[in-house]
């Protein structure tokens, strides 16, 4: 399968693992992604703050260009969460729209360029691996499967939410990333703050507020238990790791939770080295988790479903779809 | 009536135009209307025309009447509000003066002018166009006379909940024969399922069981439980319906009801019809103790003999050899006049609201669940326990609105929960004592004795808040939230986000549509609204009828309602049921689409296009037929047929097209047609 | 001159409070794309009750939305919470009635900028300082790695190392200059023509 790829400005330079990485993935599962010439920044969640058609303006620009350089491939993928929603909103918007999809058109024309809403499709890489490749052709790949890895899937937001284009399962419980993990050999936890925002910008604006939001979701992964925790957005990556240290000095804690991107983990399920992947660069140190792999941990028996005895007075549970990894 | 209906010799039509008050007048120039239909339309046979303030008023009938009496007029053109409202009383009017009431055609100047424009002369003008074009085409009109079909005085009944039961009892206490066709096991639906009823609260089974056993015992009712509509044929005063009996395994007539069977099946499921999921019940079982009828069920697909071939422990205890392990479905096919759907309504599914965590945390508990479990003949024998089966909640929490209100899920009103979640409320405060949060956006308390009862549970000491339950977590911040739930929501009037732990929490869920009901619909030739309830044939004044003559509606099938107004709904049902079966015949408007059999060409493109489901193909003959008493005239068919072998009494081609001629008359030279 | 300073001067910014008929309600529905449904608010509270950020707002973007219905201005300009605003789209997801909640944030945020109303200047200076680079590169500096440079070498008091950071982007002194895309030309035209029409909406 060939597209287009908007890398994004993160993934030039903090996140520089992640695009690594997820190249290697890439190679591994035949895709072949070529990125959009001279993109430029999609403006994260700062620019529609101080300019709404601006904002709309410089994302219309990459999707333009998109268009123009579409050979082949009307698929525009990008990999970062906030990438990916700015791509997917203003097209969707345009198509909504049509006063907005004048609006967008009429700056972009400035610089000669027009873009038709609708005419490339806005994919995020995770959509692209679970929905195209599928994970029968990822499972074919994995030579190191991530046994005794417990893993907690860390969506964020903007990827599922808010989904303008329904891509994903739900915008509170997606199952993707878990059904994903899962084929890597991972043990997947049934983690409740998956979908919780990591703070966002709060970290630049106020560091009390962000500390909280990331103990929202660092304690409880300490909790269950989990040895990584596996993101798919920059931003989430850099909060929960690159404040950790902060916040756990703000509240006295000593919280430990390291967190990758899924292209690394798939990365290692596929044979690539840490190194290839970028993983070592992490503030929370990874090694002691990924030393787990493999080992088959003392045998804590899966808790079997015990029939139930007459004495027990326990209601039932009601019945939860297939992909619902909780319970109790 | 005895005088001809034909008029002699040339149109003589009487144009009357009405100024509804101001309604019409207010927007058209009434008089200039009537005064130009004199003048302008008399070559086509408009020998007088009138304005008037109020047509339909008995004034206004009398002039009409007189007029044709005085002026011989042989056609009436009635320029007023829409024909939906007055065409009969107009009508009428012409037929008390010994004409045929199909000589009088209205056109609608309220509706279709008055009412959509302010533009004084465009309205003036389209309201001549809309004359002229009623004129032109009603000289065209001919005499019909009314269609009659007599009556079947039997009704069938689909839906036994309280609505379908007491409709099945109004009738059958009149000496006519019902059947009540009930898809489970026993009749009841849900209101079998509470402890108590608000606002009174009563013990929903101490006022249902008498009903339940007058139904199973009433010589005019037979009663088919665990049984299905197949198929409906036919018409209003004469529908032909195919009922599947489903087999029990259970020889109703040998069958005393004493359950042993029941006591001695080993194998216990989880009930997850009657008892919710939370509930259990034996592979072979009555739904609950007053279940009417009160034969068992073998469930197949649990019974260890249809799995593996062994045990048949019921058939050995069952002293009257009631059992029978081939009992077949049944078919029985019965005619009957009328049929009221009484299907009743679905609940939302709460995991569809991950944010709630239903089914994730063991503590949360739907509406139906909470009624199972604080019903005396529950899992719990009415103790309101945890999930564990023992502890008693010390704090419980009430979410309204589950799924009702949301645009994400049902954009209404589940009309129930408020007065449910009070009812819940004041039953967990008198059982347990429990600090109690209600969690509501706006308490709609707005029937007969309500809001007394909020009253009520606010002075007991239930604690509001007023704010849309944002997420219902277990991962604590504090504390205090350690081992709750934890409920977290915005206190709108205190203008706070709160985390509020507790120990169990319960969903109001709201009323959905049947998940079949489009189905049901379709096979009863009705229609459902967007949202999946059927749609009455007017929801203000005739809410129990619909589209189609002889098919009535009633209960949570048309819409969320409490007990009270299911059953009011039940027995007007019944009324207009009543109504029909004394009348012993209906006459049906005449107004009716016909094939040419020798221009039918066999393309059954219309066959599918019928709303009413009135078109039949015939297969020996390679033609298609419409049956007069389902066809309501709308004229689909007649439009769609491209060999114009479909025509249509009341707006044959030669009617409408005069009609669009008149239309588009050209108001400076009059054309003489 | 700082980054930012030198970028807003090229905004065409309208004193939109001294325009005649100022309306802040139609000039939020009118500047946010598609259709805000603010209009449709039935203050449910879910909004809320579902923010992260929500203890620590001034105002819930519930009230937020009564206030614009009041017709106050100047109080909902000022109101921190739309700074507070991370973008997670919970509330935006759950709202009963499907308004656009998020976006009407960011719709907040131009304006109180623009009329000079804003409250919370680190927020308002990160978002000049972030989209000054865009506007000058076609880049954004990319904050995590100035973030990932300030933790990593600059260690210092914890409320300290954001403020000092992003001092230091400003000054210059730290070395994260983003790479510049080929067509700047392209983009800065685009961009001056999408403010001169923002500022005609
Ligand atoms: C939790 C809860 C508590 C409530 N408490 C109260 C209360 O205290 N007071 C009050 O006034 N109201 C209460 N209500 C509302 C009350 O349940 C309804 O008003 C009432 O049950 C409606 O009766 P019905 O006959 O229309 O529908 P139902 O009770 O739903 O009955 C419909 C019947 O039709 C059968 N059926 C459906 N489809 C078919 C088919 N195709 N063929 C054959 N059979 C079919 C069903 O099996 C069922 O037996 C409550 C509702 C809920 C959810
Ligand atoms: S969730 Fe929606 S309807 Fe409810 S208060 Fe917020 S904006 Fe208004
Ligand atoms: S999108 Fe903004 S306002 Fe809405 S819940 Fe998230 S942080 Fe709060």
């Amino acid at each position: 399968m060939k597209y287009l790829f908007y890398p994004g400005c993160s993934m030039q330079r903090s996140a520089k693992p992640y695009l690594d990485s997820l190249k290697l993935v890439e190679k591994t599962l035949g895709l072949e992604s070529v990125d959009v010439e001279d993109w430029n920044c999609c403006g994260a969640t700062e620019f529609s703050s101080v300019n709404r058609t601006a904002s709309h303006a410089i994302v219309g620009r990459n999707l333009a260009l998109a268009q123009e350089q579409a050979s082949g491939t009307d698929e525009l993928v990008a990999a970062c969460s906030a990438c990916y929603l700015n791509l997917s909103k203003t097209d969707h918007f345009m198509r909504e729209d049509a006063d907005f999809n004048a609006l967008v058109n009429d700056a972009l024309s400035a610089g000669g360029l027009e873009y038709e809403p609708g005419s490339v499709k806005v994919r995020h890489s995770l959509d692209i691996i679970v929905n195209n490749v599928g994970y029968d052709a990822v499972k074919e790949k994995v030579t190191k499967p991530l046994s005794g890895l417990r893993v907690g899937a860390y969506y964020g937001c903007m990827i599922v939410r808010p989904d303008v284009n329904e891509r994903f399962s739900n915008p509170e419980e997606p199952y993707e990333l878990e059904d994903l993990l899962e084929v890597l050999g991972a043990e997947v936890v049934d983690f409740k703050m998956k979908t919780q925002c990591c703070s966002g910008h709060m970290t630049q604006i106020s560091s009390e507020v962000a500390y909280d939001m990331i103990k929202q979701i660092v304690k409880p992964a300490v909790e269950e238990e989990i040895d990584v925790l596996v993101t798919l957005c920059p931003m989430c990556q850099l909060n929960i790791d690159a404040f950790q240290n902060e916040m756990n000095k703000h509240f006295g804690t000593n919280y430990e939770v390291p967190i990758l991107y899924f292209s690394q983990l798939m990365g290692l399920a596929f044979g690539y080295t840490e190194k290839e992947l970028g993983i070592g660069k992490e503030f929370v140190n990874v090694s002691p988790a990924l030393a787990k792999i493999g080992k088959t941990t003392e045998e804590v028996p899966t808790p079997k479903k015990k029939k139930k005895s007459k004495s027990d007075p326990s209601l039932p549970m009601p019945k939860m779809p297939i992909h619902y990894r909780g319970g109790s | 009536m005895a005088n001809s209906k034909t008029p002699s010799g040339k149109p003589r039509i009487g144009v009357y135009v009405c100024h509804c008050g101001t309604n019409i007048a207010g927007v058209v120039d009434v008089e200039d209307v009537a005064n130009w239909s004199a003048e302008e339309l008399k070559d086509i046979g408009v020998v007088l025309s009138r304005d008037n303030k109020f047509m339909c008023s008995s004034q206004g009938q009398e002039l009409i009447e007189s007029d044709i009496k005085e002026f011989g007029l042989n056609r009436v053109v009635v320029a007023a509000c829409s024909p939906h409202l007055h065409e009969k009383t107009f009508r009428g009017a012409c037929e008390r003066a010994g004409m045929n009431p199909f000589f009088c055609e209205m056109a609608s100047i309220r509706e279709q002018v008055s009412w959509v424009t302010k533009d004084k002369k465009k309205a003036t003008e389209k309201s001549k166009s809309m004359v002229a074009g009623a004129v032109n085409r009603v000289v065209y009109h001919e005499a019909l006379e009314p269609i009659k079909v007599p009556i079947n005085p039997t009704t069938l009944i689909v839906g036994g909940g309280i609505a379908g039961i007491q409709a099945a009892l109004e009738i059958a206490n009149t000496g006519h024969e019902v059947y009540l066709v009930e898809r489970e096991p026993s009749i009841g639906g849900h209101m079998a399922q509470f402890d108590k009823t608000f606002p009174t609260l009563d013990c929903s089974a101490c006022i249902l069981t008498p009903r339940m056993s007058e139904v199973g015992m009433h010589p005019n009712i037979n009663l088919l439980t665990w049984s299905e509509v197949e198929n409906v044929d036919g018409f209003v005063g004469n529908f032909d319906v195919t009922i599947r009996k489903k087999s029990r395994c259970v020889i109703e007539e040998d069958c005393t009801g004493c359950g042993i069977c029941v006591q001695k099946c080993p194998i216990t499921v989880i009930d997850d019809e009657f008892g919710v999921g939370i509930g259990t019940r034996k592979a072979i079982y009555t739904p609950f103790d007053q279940a009417i009828p009160n034969y068992p069920v073998l469930d197949k697909e649990n019974c260890t003999y249809f799995i593996k071939g062994t045990c048949r422990a019921c058939e050995k205890f069952c002293a009257t050899n009631a059992i029978d392990f081939e009992q077949q479905d049944e078919i029985i096919n019965v005619t009957v006049g009328n049929i009221i759907l009484a299907t009743g309504y679905d609940l939302f599914d709460a995991r569809k609201m991950p944010n709630y965590g239903y089914g994730r945390y063991p503590n949360v508990f739907t509406s139906m669940e909470f009624e199972r479990l604080c019903n005396a003949a529950g899992p719990t024998n009415g103790e309101i326990v945890l999930r564990d089966g023992v502890t008693a909640p010390k704090s419980v929490a009430i979410v309204h609105c589950v799924g009702s209100r949301d645009k994400n899920h049902n954009n209404y009103c589940s009309a129930i929960c408020c007065m449910q979640s009070l009812k819940f409320a004041h039953i967990v405060y008198e059982r347990t004592g429990a600090e109690i949060h209600n969690f509501y956006i706006d308490i709609r308390t707005t029937a007969k004795n309500y809001d007394e009862f909020y009253q009520r549970v606010l002075d007991e000491g239930t604690l509001f808040v007023r704010g849309k339950v944002a997420e219902i977590t277990d991962v604590p911040q504090n504390e205090a939230e350690e081992g709750k739930l934890i409920v977290q929501a915005e206190d709108t009037l205190a203008g706070l986000q709160r985390r509020i732990p507790v120990d169990m929490v319960i969903l109001s869920v709201g009323l959905e549509p049947k998940g079949d009901s489009d189905e049901v619909a379709h096979q009863f030739g009705i229609s459902c609204s967007s949202n999946g309830w059927f749609t009455e044939k007017h929801p203000k004044l005739d809410p129990v009828s619909t589209m189609t003559e002889g098919i009535f509606i009633a209960g949570c099938a048309t819409g969320p309602k409490d007990i009270p107004a299911s059953v009011s709904q039940g027995s007007a049902a019944a009324a207009r049921v009543i109504s029909y079966i004394e009348m012993g015949e209906l006459e049906l408007e005449p107004v009716r689409a016909s094939v040419i059999e020798e221009i039918c060409s066999g393309c059954k493109i219309c066959n599918d296009l019928c709303p009413y489901n009135a078109i039949i193909f015939i297969e020996d003959k390679q033609v298609t037929e419409i049956n007069e008493a389902l066809c309501q005239g709308c004229g689909t068919c007649v439009a769609a047929c491209p060999a114009g072998a479909i025509v249509g009494t009341g707006f044959s081609n030669e009617q409408i097209l005069a009609q669009i001629e008149g239309l588009m008359m050209d108001f400076s030279v009059p054309e003489v047609v | 001159m700082s980054v930012s300073a030198e970028f807003n001067n090229k905004q065409s910014y309208t004193k939109i409070k001294d325009l005649p008929g100022f309306n802040l309600i139609e000039l939020v529905e009118a500047r946010t794309p598609g259709d805000s449904r603010l209009e449709m608010c039935i203050q449910c509270g879910s909004c809320g009750g579902s923010c992260p950020s929500g203890k620590d707002m001034d105002h819930s973007p519930r009230q937020l939305f009564a206030m614009l219905r009041a017709g106050i201005v100047d109080e909902v300009l000022e109101s921190n919470a739309p700074w507070y605003c991370v973008s997670c789209y919970k509330c935006y997801v759950r709202c009963p009635q499907e308004v656009k909640i998020t976006d009407i944030m960011y719709t907040l945020k131009t304006i109180a900028i623009s009329t000079g109303k804003f409250k919370v200047n680190e927020a308002k200076d990160f978002s000049e300082t972030f989209t000054g680079y865009v506007e000058k590169y076609g880049r954004s500096f990319e904050f995590g790695l100035s973030t990932r440079h300030s933790l990593r070498h600059l260690p210092m008091t914890v409320s300290g190392t954001i403020g000092l950071g992003l001092g230091l982007i400003k000054t210059g002194r730290l070395d994260i200059t983003p790479h510049k895309i080929k067509n700047i030309d392209q983009l800065q035209k685009i961009l001056n023509r999408a403010y001169e029409l923002e500022a005609q909406r």
